[in-house]
Protein backbone atom coordinates (compact mmCIF):
# COMPACT_ATOMS: atom_id res chain seq x y z
CA UNK A 1 0.00 0.00 0.00
CA UNK A 2 1.06 3.58 -0.74
CA UNK A 3 0.03 5.61 2.29
CA UNK A 4 0.71 9.22 3.29
CA UNK A 5 0.33 10.28 6.92
CA UNK A 6 0.36 13.85 8.18
CA UNK A 7 0.02 15.42 11.59
CA UNK A 8 -0.15 19.06 12.73
CA UNK A 9 -2.26 18.57 15.85
CA UNK A 10 0.27 20.01 18.33
CA UNK A 11 3.50 22.01 18.33
CA UNK A 12 5.02 19.25 16.20
CA UNK A 13 4.61 19.00 12.45
CA UNK A 14 5.23 15.67 10.75
CA UNK A 15 4.69 13.67 7.62
CA UNK A 16 5.41 10.04 6.76
CA UNK A 17 5.25 7.98 3.61
CA UNK A 18 4.65 4.23 3.80
CA UNK A 19 5.45 2.25 0.65
CA UNK A 20 4.69 -1.45 1.05
CA UNK A 21 6.71 -1.78 4.25
CA UNK A 22 9.24 1.01 3.69
CA UNK A 23 8.85 4.16 5.81
CA UNK A 24 10.31 7.62 5.20
CA UNK A 25 9.42 10.52 7.43
CA UNK A 26 9.90 14.16 8.42
CA UNK A 27 9.37 15.53 11.90
CA UNK A 28 10.02 18.97 13.40
CA UNK A 29 8.81 20.88 16.42
CA UNK A 30 7.76 24.17 14.89
CA UNK A 31 4.85 25.98 16.54
CA UNK A 32 2.83 28.19 14.14
CA UNK A 33 4.82 27.10 11.10
CA UNK A 34 2.71 24.13 10.08
CA UNK A 35 1.23 25.82 7.01
CA UNK A 36 4.71 26.57 5.69
CA UNK A 37 6.08 23.11 6.36
CA UNK A 38 3.48 20.44 5.78
CA UNK A 39 3.08 20.40 1.99
CA UNK A 40 6.80 20.89 1.28
CA UNK A 41 7.43 17.86 3.56
CA UNK A 42 4.91 15.73 1.70
CA UNK A 43 6.23 16.90 -1.65
CA UNK A 44 9.80 16.00 -0.71
CA UNK A 45 8.86 12.52 0.48
CA UNK A 46 6.90 11.79 -2.68
CA UNK A 47 9.59 13.23 -4.94
CA UNK A 48 12.24 11.04 -3.30
CA UNK A 49 10.04 8.01 -3.90
CA UNK A 50 9.32 9.08 -7.48
CA UNK A 51 5.62 9.19 -6.75
CA UNK A 52 2.89 11.56 -7.88
CA UNK A 53 0.23 12.61 -5.33
CA UNK A 54 -2.46 10.93 -7.44
CA UNK A 55 -0.60 7.60 -7.11
CA UNK A 56 -1.28 7.50 -3.36
CA UNK A 57 -3.75 4.80 -2.31
CA UNK A 58 -4.70 6.15 1.08
CA UNK A 59 -4.06 8.97 3.50
CA UNK A 60 -4.18 9.20 7.28
CA UNK A 61 -3.95 12.16 9.64
CA UNK A 62 -3.92 13.12 13.27
CA UNK A 63 -7.56 14.15 13.68
CA UNK A 64 -7.25 15.29 17.27
CA UNK A 65 -7.61 16.14 20.00
CA UNK A 66 -5.16 19.04 19.78
CA UNK A 67 -4.93 22.69 18.77
CA UNK A 68 -8.13 23.59 16.90
CA UNK A 69 -6.29 25.46 14.16
CA UNK A 70 -3.64 22.76 13.88
CA UNK A 71 -6.30 20.08 13.50
CA UNK A 72 -7.97 22.04 10.71
CA UNK A 73 -4.68 22.59 8.88
CA UNK A 74 -4.03 18.84 8.67
CA UNK A 75 -7.68 18.14 8.04
CA UNK A 76 -7.98 20.74 5.25
CA UNK A 77 -4.81 19.48 3.57
CA UNK A 78 -6.01 15.88 3.84
CA UNK A 79 -9.49 16.68 2.52
CA UNK A 80 -7.92 18.41 -0.48
CA UNK A 81 -5.56 15.53 -1.25
CA UNK A 82 -8.17 12.83 -0.65
CA UNK A 83 -10.77 14.56 -2.81
CA UNK A 84 -8.32 15.37 -5.61
CA UNK A 85 -6.72 11.90 -5.64
CA UNK A 86 -10.05 10.18 -4.91
CA UNK A 87 -8.63 8.10 -2.05
CA UNK A 88 -10.00 7.13 1.37
CA UNK A 89 -8.90 8.68 4.66
CA UNK A 90 -8.09 7.10 8.02
CA UNK A 91 -8.52 9.63 10.85
CA UNK A 92 -6.15 8.74 13.71
CA UNK A 93 -6.49 9.92 17.30
CA UNK A 94 -3.60 12.04 18.59
CA UNK A 95 -3.84 10.22 21.94
CA UNK A 96 -3.71 6.82 20.24
CA UNK A 97 -0.68 8.02 18.27
CA UNK A 98 1.10 8.87 21.52
CA UNK A 99 0.20 5.49 23.01
CA UNK A 100 1.32 3.56 19.94
CA UNK A 101 4.67 5.42 19.89
CA UNK A 102 5.19 4.58 23.56
CA UNK A 103 4.67 0.91 22.80
CA UNK A 104 7.09 1.03 19.87
CA UNK A 105 9.74 2.90 21.86
CA UNK A 106 9.49 1.52 25.39
CA UNK A 107 7.43 -1.60 24.95
CA UNK A 108 4.76 -0.13 27.23
CA UNK A 109 1.53 -2.13 26.84
CA UNK A 110 -0.71 0.08 29.02
CA UNK A 111 -0.54 3.78 28.35
CA UNK A 112 -2.23 6.84 29.83
CA UNK A 113 -2.06 9.52 27.15
CA UNK A 114 -2.55 13.15 28.17
CA UNK A 115 -2.23 16.25 26.01
CA UNK A 116 -2.22 19.69 27.64
CA UNK A 117 -5.54 21.21 26.54
CA UNK A 118 -4.88 24.67 28.05
CA UNK A 119 -7.58 26.26 30.25
CA UNK A 120 -6.42 23.97 33.09
CA UNK A 121 -7.57 20.82 31.30
CA UNK A 122 -6.11 17.77 29.59
CA UNK A 123 -7.21 15.59 26.71
CA UNK A 124 -7.16 12.14 28.22
CA UNK A 125 -7.35 8.52 27.07
CA UNK A 126 -6.39 5.06 28.44
CA UNK A 127 -4.82 2.67 25.96
CA UNK A 128 -3.98 -1.05 25.97
CA UNK A 129 -2.15 -3.05 23.33
CA UNK A 130 -4.15 -5.78 21.57
CA UNK A 131 -2.99 -9.10 20.14
CA UNK A 132 -2.14 -7.44 16.83
CA UNK A 133 0.16 -4.90 18.51
CA UNK A 134 -2.33 -2.09 18.07
CA UNK A 135 -3.18 0.36 20.85
CA UNK A 136 -6.91 0.42 21.63
CA UNK A 137 -8.71 2.98 23.74
CA UNK A 138 -10.28 1.20 26.72
CA UNK A 139 -12.51 4.13 27.64
CA UNK A 140 -13.81 7.22 25.93
CA UNK A 141 -11.35 10.00 25.12
CA UNK A 142 -12.28 13.04 27.19
CA UNK A 143 -11.29 16.61 27.99
CA UNK A 144 -11.29 17.33 31.72
CA UNK A 145 -9.46 18.88 34.63
CA UNK A 146 -6.39 16.81 35.62
CA UNK A 147 -8.20 15.92 38.84
CA UNK A 148 -11.21 14.55 36.97
CA UNK A 149 -9.46 11.98 34.77
CA UNK A 150 -11.02 8.55 34.37
CA UNK A 151 -8.94 6.02 36.31
CA UNK A 152 -7.87 2.53 35.28
CA UNK A 153 -8.97 -0.20 37.67
CA UNK A 154 -5.56 -1.77 38.20
CA UNK A 155 -2.12 -2.42 36.71
CA UNK A 156 1.05 -0.56 35.83
CA UNK A 157 0.62 2.27 33.35
CA UNK A 158 3.01 4.40 31.35
CA UNK A 159 2.14 8.11 31.09
CA UNK A 160 2.83 10.05 27.90
CA UNK A 161 2.17 13.47 26.42
CA UNK A 162 2.37 17.16 27.30
CA UNK A 163 -0.37 16.76 29.89
CA UNK A 164 2.20 14.81 31.90
CA UNK A 165 4.68 17.68 31.60
CA UNK A 166 2.23 20.31 32.86
CA UNK A 167 0.23 18.29 35.41
CA UNK A 168 2.57 15.48 36.55
CA UNK A 169 1.88 16.17 40.22
CA UNK A 170 -1.92 16.17 39.88
CA UNK A 171 -1.91 13.05 37.74
CA UNK A 172 0.48 11.13 39.98
CA UNK A 173 -1.57 12.07 43.02
CA UNK A 174 -4.71 10.67 41.35
CA UNK A 175 -3.05 7.49 40.04
CA UNK A 176 -0.69 6.64 42.90
CA UNK A 177 1.26 3.44 42.39
CA UNK A 178 -0.36 2.69 39.04
CA UNK A 179 2.09 5.08 37.35
CA UNK A 180 5.05 3.04 36.20
CA UNK A 181 6.85 5.94 34.52
CA UNK A 182 6.03 8.88 32.31
CA UNK A 183 7.39 10.89 29.41
CA UNK A 184 6.02 14.45 29.24
CA UNK A 185 7.87 16.05 26.36
CA UNK A 186 6.34 13.93 23.62
CA UNK A 187 4.19 14.91 20.68
CA UNK A 188 2.20 12.86 18.21
CA UNK A 189 4.24 11.89 15.15
CA UNK A 190 3.10 10.77 11.71
CA UNK A 191 5.50 7.82 11.42
CA UNK A 192 4.23 6.38 14.72
CA UNK A 193 0.68 6.46 13.34
CA UNK A 194 1.46 4.07 10.50
CA UNK A 195 0.55 0.85 12.37
CA UNK A 196 -2.70 2.49 13.48
CA UNK A 197 -3.43 3.69 9.95
CA UNK A 198 -2.75 0.27 8.41
CA UNK A 199 -5.05 -1.32 10.98
CA UNK A 200 -7.74 1.26 10.22
CA UNK A 201 -7.54 0.49 6.50
CA UNK A 202 -7.66 -3.25 7.19
CA UNK A 203 -10.68 -2.87 9.44
CA UNK A 204 -12.44 -0.50 7.04
CA UNK A 205 -12.38 2.35 9.54
CA UNK A 206 -11.98 4.81 6.72
CA UNK A 207 -13.99 7.76 5.44
CA UNK A 208 -14.21 9.86 2.30
CA UNK A 209 -12.65 13.34 2.00
CA UNK A 210 -15.66 15.31 3.24
CA UNK A 211 -16.11 13.09 6.29
CA UNK A 212 -12.50 13.46 7.37
CA UNK A 213 -13.14 15.90 10.19
CA UNK A 214 -11.36 17.08 13.33
CA UNK A 215 -12.22 15.55 16.70
CA UNK A 216 -12.04 18.57 18.99
CA UNK A 217 -13.39 16.96 22.20
CA UNK A 218 -13.84 20.48 23.55
CA UNK A 219 -17.10 21.60 22.04
CA UNK A 220 -18.15 24.44 24.26
CA UNK A 221 -16.37 27.26 22.47
CA UNK A 222 -18.75 30.16 22.97
CA UNK A 223 -18.86 32.05 26.25
CA UNK A 224 -22.57 32.38 26.87
CA UNK A 225 -23.73 35.02 29.30
CA UNK A 226 -25.64 33.60 32.21
CA UNK B 1 -7.62 28.88 -18.23
CA UNK B 2 -10.21 27.37 -15.91
CA UNK B 3 -9.98 28.23 -12.22
CA UNK B 4 -11.70 26.92 -9.11
CA UNK B 5 -12.20 29.75 -6.60
CA UNK B 6 -12.65 29.25 -2.85
CA UNK B 7 -13.86 31.90 -0.40
CA UNK B 8 -13.87 31.27 3.38
CA UNK B 9 -12.81 34.60 4.91
CA UNK B 10 -15.80 35.10 7.19
CA UNK B 11 -19.18 33.40 7.57
CA UNK B 12 -19.86 32.40 3.97
CA UNK B 13 -18.44 29.36 2.19
CA UNK B 14 -18.32 30.25 -1.51
CA UNK B 15 -16.94 28.35 -4.50
CA UNK B 16 -17.00 28.96 -8.24
CA UNK B 17 -15.48 27.93 -11.54
CA UNK B 18 -14.36 30.74 -13.82
CA UNK B 19 -12.99 30.21 -17.31
CA UNK B 20 -10.99 33.07 -18.84
CA UNK B 21 -12.48 32.30 -22.28
CA UNK B 22 -16.01 31.20 -21.36
CA UNK B 23 -16.65 33.27 -18.25
CA UNK B 24 -18.34 32.05 -15.10
CA UNK B 25 -19.30 28.38 -15.39
CA UNK B 26 -20.96 28.03 -12.01
CA UNK B 27 -20.94 29.07 -8.40
CA UNK B 28 -22.27 27.77 -5.09
CA UNK B 29 -22.67 29.44 -1.73
CA UNK B 30 -23.43 28.31 1.78
CA UNK B 31 -24.18 30.96 4.40
CA UNK B 32 -23.58 30.38 8.12
CA UNK B 33 -25.83 33.26 9.16
CA UNK B 34 -28.21 31.02 11.12
CA UNK B 35 -25.36 29.63 13.22
CA UNK B 36 -24.12 33.06 14.29
CA UNK B 37 -27.47 34.87 14.55
CA UNK B 38 -28.13 33.57 18.07
CA UNK B 39 -24.85 35.14 19.25
CA UNK B 40 -25.50 38.52 17.63
CA UNK B 41 -22.31 38.34 15.56
CA UNK B 42 -19.84 35.98 13.92
CA UNK B 43 -18.16 33.56 16.37
CA UNK B 44 -14.77 32.87 14.72
CA UNK B 45 -14.25 29.32 16.05
CA UNK B 46 -17.75 28.27 14.97
CA UNK B 47 -17.13 29.80 11.55
CA UNK B 48 -13.95 27.75 11.07
CA UNK B 49 -15.65 24.57 12.24
CA UNK B 50 -18.44 25.03 9.76
CA UNK B 51 -16.19 25.87 6.80
CA UNK B 52 -14.29 22.61 7.18
CA UNK B 53 -17.56 20.66 7.20
CA UNK B 54 -19.09 22.40 4.21
CA UNK B 55 -16.28 23.17 1.78
CA UNK B 56 -15.70 19.80 0.07
CA UNK B 57 -19.44 18.99 -0.28
CA UNK B 58 -19.91 22.45 -1.82
CA UNK B 59 -17.05 21.89 -4.29
CA UNK B 60 -18.62 18.55 -5.24
CA UNK B 61 -21.98 20.20 -5.91
CA UNK B 62 -20.29 22.95 -7.91
CA UNK B 63 -18.33 20.57 -10.15
CA UNK B 64 -21.47 18.54 -10.79
CA UNK B 65 -23.67 21.51 -11.56
CA UNK B 66 -21.09 23.23 -13.74
CA UNK B 67 -20.29 19.97 -15.57
CA UNK B 68 -16.62 20.45 -14.77
CA UNK B 69 -14.35 17.44 -14.52
CA UNK B 70 -11.45 17.69 -12.10
CA UNK B 71 -8.90 17.32 -14.91
CA UNK B 72 -10.35 20.40 -16.61
CA UNK B 73 -9.25 22.65 -13.74
CA UNK B 74 -6.06 24.56 -14.54
CA UNK B 75 -5.61 26.42 -11.29
CA UNK B 76 -6.97 27.05 -7.78
CA UNK B 77 -7.64 30.43 -6.19
CA UNK B 78 -8.39 30.80 -2.50
CA UNK B 79 -8.92 33.86 -0.32
CA UNK B 80 -5.70 34.40 1.65
CA UNK B 81 -6.84 37.53 3.55
CA UNK B 82 -7.93 39.79 5.05
CA UNK B 83 -10.50 38.10 7.28
CA UNK B 84 -10.76 35.64 10.18
CA UNK B 85 -7.50 33.73 10.32
CA UNK B 86 -8.98 30.34 11.25
CA UNK B 87 -11.63 30.58 8.56
CA UNK B 88 -9.09 31.68 5.94
CA UNK B 89 -6.81 28.75 6.83
CA UNK B 90 -9.51 26.23 5.94
CA UNK B 91 -9.85 27.56 2.39
CA UNK B 92 -6.08 27.94 2.05
CA UNK B 93 -5.32 24.39 3.25
CA UNK B 94 -7.94 22.76 1.06
CA UNK B 95 -7.16 24.99 -1.94
CA UNK B 96 -3.40 24.59 -1.76
CA UNK B 97 -3.55 20.81 -1.35
CA UNK B 98 -6.07 20.38 -4.18
CA UNK B 99 -3.63 22.24 -6.41
CA UNK B 100 -0.68 20.17 -5.22
CA UNK B 101 -2.48 16.90 -5.85
CA UNK B 102 -3.74 17.92 -9.28
CA UNK B 103 -0.32 19.49 -9.99
CA UNK B 104 -1.77 22.84 -11.04
CA UNK B 105 -0.79 26.32 -9.76
CA UNK B 106 -2.53 27.96 -6.79
CA UNK B 107 -2.93 31.60 -5.88
CA UNK B 108 -3.89 33.33 -2.61
CA UNK B 109 -6.33 36.10 -3.47
CA UNK B 110 -6.92 39.38 -1.63
CA UNK B 111 -10.55 39.36 -0.52
CA UNK B 112 -11.08 43.06 -1.25
CA UNK B 113 -9.56 42.73 -4.71
CA UNK B 114 -12.23 40.08 -5.24
CA UNK B 115 -14.94 42.56 -4.20
CA UNK B 116 -13.43 45.35 -6.35
CA UNK B 117 -13.37 43.16 -9.45
CA UNK B 118 -16.79 41.52 -8.92
CA UNK B 119 -18.37 43.89 -11.46
CA UNK B 120 -16.07 42.34 -14.09
CA UNK B 121 -18.32 39.27 -13.98
CA UNK B 122 -21.23 41.27 -15.42
CA UNK B 123 -22.21 42.40 -18.92
CA UNK B 124 -21.06 44.94 -19.83
CA UNK B 125 -17.95 44.84 -17.68
CA UNK B 126 -16.27 48.16 -16.92
CA UNK B 127 -12.98 49.02 -18.59
CA UNK B 128 -10.10 50.64 -16.72
CA UNK B 129 -9.44 52.98 -15.02
CA UNK B 130 -12.43 53.31 -12.70
CA UNK B 131 -13.44 54.58 -9.30
CA UNK B 132 -14.68 51.90 -6.94
CA UNK B 133 -16.86 52.48 -3.91
CA UNK B 134 -16.26 49.49 -1.67
CA UNK B 135 -18.93 49.29 1.02
CA UNK B 136 -18.87 46.04 2.98
CA UNK B 137 -19.17 44.74 6.51
CA UNK B 138 -15.54 45.52 7.29
CA UNK B 139 -14.60 48.26 4.84
CA UNK B 140 -15.71 51.58 3.39
CA UNK B 141 -13.24 52.79 0.81
CA UNK B 142 -13.02 54.86 -2.33
CA UNK B 143 -10.42 53.18 -4.48
CA UNK B 144 -8.92 54.33 -7.73
CA UNK B 145 -8.40 51.25 -9.84
CA UNK B 146 -5.88 52.35 -12.46
CA UNK B 147 -5.74 48.84 -13.88
CA UNK B 148 -5.96 45.33 -12.49
CA UNK B 149 -3.33 45.06 -9.78
CA UNK B 150 -3.04 48.79 -9.03
CA UNK B 151 -5.26 50.01 -6.23
CA UNK B 152 -4.97 53.47 -4.71
CA UNK B 153 -7.09 54.23 -1.65
CA UNK B 154 -8.47 57.76 -2.04
CA UNK B 155 -10.50 57.74 1.14
CA UNK B 156 -11.80 55.38 3.79
CA UNK B 157 -13.75 55.19 7.01
CA UNK B 158 -11.93 56.40 10.09
CA UNK B 159 -14.20 54.26 12.30
CA UNK B 160 -17.15 51.95 11.50
CA UNK B 161 -17.63 50.54 8.01
CA UNK B 162 -20.93 51.31 6.28
CA UNK B 163 -22.14 47.69 6.62
CA UNK B 164 -21.09 47.65 10.25
CA UNK B 165 -23.10 50.86 10.81
CA UNK B 166 -26.13 49.20 9.19
CA UNK B 167 -25.73 46.12 11.37
CA UNK B 168 -25.17 48.03 14.64
CA UNK B 169 -28.10 50.35 13.98
CA UNK B 170 -30.30 47.38 13.18
CA UNK B 171 -29.28 45.83 16.48
CA UNK B 172 -30.17 49.05 18.35
CA UNK B 173 -33.59 48.96 16.76
CA UNK B 174 -34.01 45.31 17.69
CA UNK B 175 -33.84 43.91 14.18
CA UNK B 176 -31.56 40.97 14.91
CA UNK B 177 -28.37 39.94 13.14
CA UNK B 178 -27.16 40.61 10.50
CA UNK B 179 -29.52 43.53 10.33
CA UNK B 180 -28.40 45.45 7.23
CA UNK B 181 -30.94 43.96 4.81
CA UNK B 182 -33.69 44.02 7.46
CA UNK B 183 -33.00 47.68 8.19
CA UNK B 184 -33.21 48.45 4.47
CA UNK B 185 -36.59 46.69 4.25
CA UNK B 186 -37.92 48.58 7.26
CA UNK B 187 -36.74 51.90 5.83
CA UNK B 188 -39.12 51.40 2.90
CA UNK B 189 -42.02 51.99 5.29
CA UNK B 190 -40.41 55.06 6.87
CA UNK B 191 -41.45 58.65 6.33
CA UNK B 192 -38.45 60.45 4.76
CA UNK B 193 -39.40 63.76 6.40
CA UNK B 194 -39.84 62.55 9.97
CA UNK B 195 -36.18 62.91 11.01
CA UNK B 196 -33.06 64.39 9.56
CA UNK B 197 -29.72 62.88 10.56
CA UNK B 198 -26.31 64.47 9.97
CA UNK B 199 -24.15 63.62 6.93
CA UNK B 200 -20.85 63.03 8.76
CA UNK B 201 -17.65 64.59 7.40
CA UNK B 202 -19.30 66.06 4.32
CA UNK B 203 -18.82 69.67 5.39
CA UNK B 204 -15.04 69.50 5.26
CA UNK B 205 -12.88 68.56 2.31
CA UNK B 206 -11.50 65.06 1.86
CA UNK B 207 -12.76 61.63 0.97
CA UNK B 208 -12.78 59.92 4.36
CA UNK B 209 -15.90 58.67 6.09
CA UNK B 210 -17.08 58.36 9.67
CA UNK B 211 -20.19 56.36 10.52
CA UNK B 212 -19.88 55.62 14.23
CA UNK B 213 -21.55 58.88 15.28
CA UNK B 214 -24.69 58.01 13.33
CA UNK B 215 -25.59 55.08 15.54
CA UNK B 216 -25.36 57.31 18.63
CA UNK B 217 -27.71 59.66 16.86
CA UNK B 218 -30.08 56.78 16.18
CA UNK B 219 -29.97 55.74 19.83
CA UNK B 220 -30.68 59.20 21.28
CA UNK B 221 -33.48 59.77 18.78
CA UNK B 222 -35.02 56.36 19.47
CA UNK B 223 -34.90 56.95 23.24
CA UNK B 224 -36.50 60.40 22.95
CA UNK B 225 -39.48 59.12 20.93
CA UNK B 226 -42.57 57.07 21.59
CA UNK B 227 -41.16 53.72 20.52
CA UNK B 228 -43.71 52.41 18.07
CA UNK B 229 -43.51 50.65 14.74
CA UNK B 230 -43.74 53.82 12.69
CA UNK B 231 -40.99 55.68 14.60
CA UNK B 232 -38.75 52.67 14.15
CA UNK B 233 -39.33 52.72 10.41
CA UNK B 234 -38.89 56.50 10.28
CA UNK B 235 -35.54 56.26 12.08
CA UNK B 236 -34.43 53.44 9.77
CA UNK B 237 -35.29 55.62 6.82
CA UNK B 238 -33.45 58.66 8.23
CA UNK B 239 -30.40 56.52 8.94
CA UNK B 240 -30.36 54.96 5.50
CA UNK B 241 -30.83 58.34 3.85
CA UNK B 242 -27.90 59.77 5.82
CA UNK B 243 -25.58 56.89 4.85
CA UNK B 244 -26.61 56.90 1.19
CA UNK B 245 -26.37 60.67 0.96
CA UNK B 246 -22.92 60.67 2.54
CA UNK B 247 -21.69 57.96 0.20
CA UNK B 248 -23.09 59.82 -2.81
CA UNK B 249 -21.52 63.13 -1.78
CA UNK B 250 -18.10 61.51 -1.44
CA UNK B 251 -18.47 59.62 -4.71
CA UNK B 252 -19.27 62.87 -6.49
CA UNK B 253 -16.24 64.51 -4.91
CA UNK B 254 -13.95 61.60 -5.79
CA UNK B 255 -15.17 61.50 -9.40
CA UNK B 256 -14.58 65.24 -9.73
CA UNK B 257 -11.14 65.17 -8.13
CA UNK B 258 -9.89 62.16 -10.03
CA UNK B 259 -11.51 62.90 -13.37
CA UNK B 260 -12.51 59.23 -13.61
CA UNK B 261 -15.56 58.55 -15.75
CA UNK B 262 -16.57 55.11 -14.50
CA UNK B 263 -17.95 54.27 -11.07
CA UNK B 264 -18.28 50.73 -9.79
CA UNK B 265 -19.99 49.60 -6.59
CA UNK B 266 -18.66 46.67 -4.57
CA UNK B 267 -19.30 44.97 -1.24
CA UNK B 268 -22.39 43.87 0.66
CA UNK B 269 -23.97 47.31 1.13
CA UNK B 270 -23.84 47.58 -2.66
CA UNK B 271 -26.80 45.20 -2.63
CA UNK B 272 -28.87 48.07 -1.19
CA UNK B 273 -31.40 49.05 -3.87
CA UNK B 274 -31.77 52.68 -2.81
CA UNK B 275 -28.00 53.14 -2.81
CA UNK B 276 -27.87 51.65 -6.28
CA UNK B 277 -30.53 53.93 -7.70
CA UNK B 278 -29.09 56.98 -5.94
CA UNK B 279 -25.65 56.39 -7.43
CA UNK B 280 -27.34 55.69 -10.76
CA UNK B 281 -28.86 59.17 -10.65
CA UNK B 282 -25.55 60.72 -9.65
CA UNK B 283 -23.78 59.00 -12.52
CA UNK B 284 -26.38 60.20 -15.01
CA UNK B 285 -26.10 63.75 -13.76
CA UNK B 286 -22.29 63.67 -14.00
CA UNK B 287 -22.28 61.75 -17.29
CA UNK B 288 -20.25 58.88 -15.91
CA UNK B 289 -21.12 55.20 -16.30
CA UNK B 290 -21.97 53.13 -13.28
CA UNK B 291 -21.51 49.36 -12.83
CA UNK B 292 -22.78 47.00 -10.15
CA UNK B 293 -22.31 43.31 -9.54
CA UNK B 294 -25.60 41.39 -9.18
CA UNK B 295 -26.62 41.54 -5.48
CA UNK B 296 -25.39 38.01 -4.70
CA UNK B 297 -21.90 38.98 -5.94
CA UNK B 298 -21.90 42.12 -3.75
CA UNK B 299 -21.67 40.02 -0.60
CA UNK B 300 -18.97 37.37 -0.13
CA UNK B 301 -18.87 34.74 -2.88
CA UNK B 302 -16.53 32.35 -4.66
CA UNK B 303 -17.03 33.84 -8.12
CA UNK B 304 -15.12 37.04 -7.40
CA UNK B 305 -12.23 35.00 -5.95
CA UNK B 306 -12.16 32.67 -8.97
CA UNK B 307 -12.11 35.72 -11.26
CA UNK B 308 -9.38 37.66 -9.41
CA UNK B 309 -7.36 34.45 -9.08
CA UNK B 310 -7.69 33.57 -12.75
CA UNK B 311 -6.36 36.99 -13.76
CA UNK B 312 -3.32 36.61 -11.53
CA UNK B 313 -2.66 32.99 -12.45
CA UNK B 314 -2.74 33.95 -16.12
CA UNK B 315 0.08 36.42 -15.52
CA UNK B 316 2.12 33.50 -14.21
CA UNK B 317 1.86 34.36 -10.51
CA UNK B 318 1.48 31.47 -8.09
CA UNK B 319 2.04 30.46 -4.47
CA UNK B 320 4.75 28.13 -3.22
CA UNK B 321 3.73 24.95 -1.35
CA UNK B 322 4.13 26.89 1.88
CA UNK B 323 0.73 28.52 2.23
CA UNK B 324 -0.52 31.08 4.70
CA UNK B 325 -3.39 33.35 5.71
CA UNK B 326 -3.12 37.11 6.23
CA UNK B 327 -5.85 38.39 8.58
CA UNK B 328 -4.70 42.01 8.11
CA UNK B 329 -3.53 42.89 4.63
CA UNK B 330 -3.98 46.42 3.22
CA UNK B 331 -5.05 46.35 -0.42
CA UNK B 332 -2.52 48.94 -1.54
CA UNK B 333 0.19 46.38 -0.73
CA UNK B 334 -0.94 44.55 -3.85
CA UNK B 335 0.96 45.78 -6.83
CA UNK B 336 1.27 43.78 -9.99
CA UNK B 337 0.76 44.22 -13.66
CA UNK B 338 -1.24 42.09 -16.04
CA UNK B 339 0.23 43.61 -19.18
N1 LIG C 1 -29.57 45.59 1.29
C1 LIG C 1 -28.62 45.95 2.14
N2 LIG C 1 -28.61 47.19 2.67
C2 LIG C 1 -27.65 47.57 3.52
N3 LIG C 1 -26.65 46.78 3.93
C3 LIG C 1 -26.61 45.52 3.44
C4 LIG C 1 -27.58 45.05 2.52
N4 LIG C 1 -27.25 43.77 2.19
C5 LIG C 1 -26.14 43.48 2.88
N5 LIG C 1 -25.74 44.52 3.63
C6 LIG C 1 -24.60 44.60 4.54
O1 LIG C 1 -23.44 44.16 3.88
C7 LIG C 1 -22.51 43.64 4.83
C8 LIG C 1 -21.97 42.33 4.35
O2 LIG C 1 -21.20 42.57 3.21
P1 LIG C 1 -19.91 41.73 2.86
O3 LIG C 1 -20.27 40.31 2.90
O4 LIG C 1 -19.34 42.28 1.63
O5 LIG C 1 -19.02 42.16 4.09
P2 LIG C 1 -17.89 41.31 4.80
O6 LIG C 1 -17.39 40.32 3.85
O7 LIG C 1 -18.41 40.88 6.11
O8 LIG C 1 -16.78 42.43 5.05
P3 LIG C 1 -15.36 42.58 4.30
O9 LIG C 1 -15.57 42.16 2.89
O10 LIG C 1 -15.06 44.04 4.45
O11 LIG C 1 -14.44 41.71 5.04
C9 LIG C 1 -23.27 43.48 6.12
O12 LIG C 1 -22.85 44.52 6.99
C10 LIG C 1 -24.73 43.64 5.71
O13 LIG C 1 -25.54 44.18 6.70
MG1 LIG D 1 -16.53 40.56 2.10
Amino acid sequence: MKLLVIDTATEACSCALYLDGEIQDRYVIAPRQHTSLILPMADELLAEAGLKPTQLEGIAFGCGPGSFTGLRIACGVVQGIAFAADIPVAPISSLAALAQATYTKYGAVKVLAAIDARMHEVYWGRYKIDDKDIMRCESKEIVCAPNDISLPSEGQWYGVGTGWATYAENLKAKLGKMVQDYQGKTYPQASAMIPLALAAFQEGKIVSAEDALPVYLRNKVVQTRS
Amino acid sequence: MRVLGIETSCDETGVAVYDTKQGLLGHALYSQTDIHAQYGGVVPELASRDHIRKLIPLIKTLLNESHTKPDEIDGIAYTAGPGLVGALLVGAAVGRSLAWTWQVPAIGVHHLEGHLLAAMLEEPAPSFPFLALLVSGGHTQLVEVAEIGKYIILGESVDDAAGEAFDKTAKLLGLGYPGGPALARLAEQGNPDAFNFPRPMTQRPGLDFSFSGLKTHVLTTWRAQTQNKQTRADIARAFEDAVIDTLAIKCRRALKQSGLTRLIIAGGVGANQRLRSRLGELAKEMSVSVYYPRPIFCTDNGAMIAYAGAIRLETGQSEPLAFNAYPRWPINELNYSVS
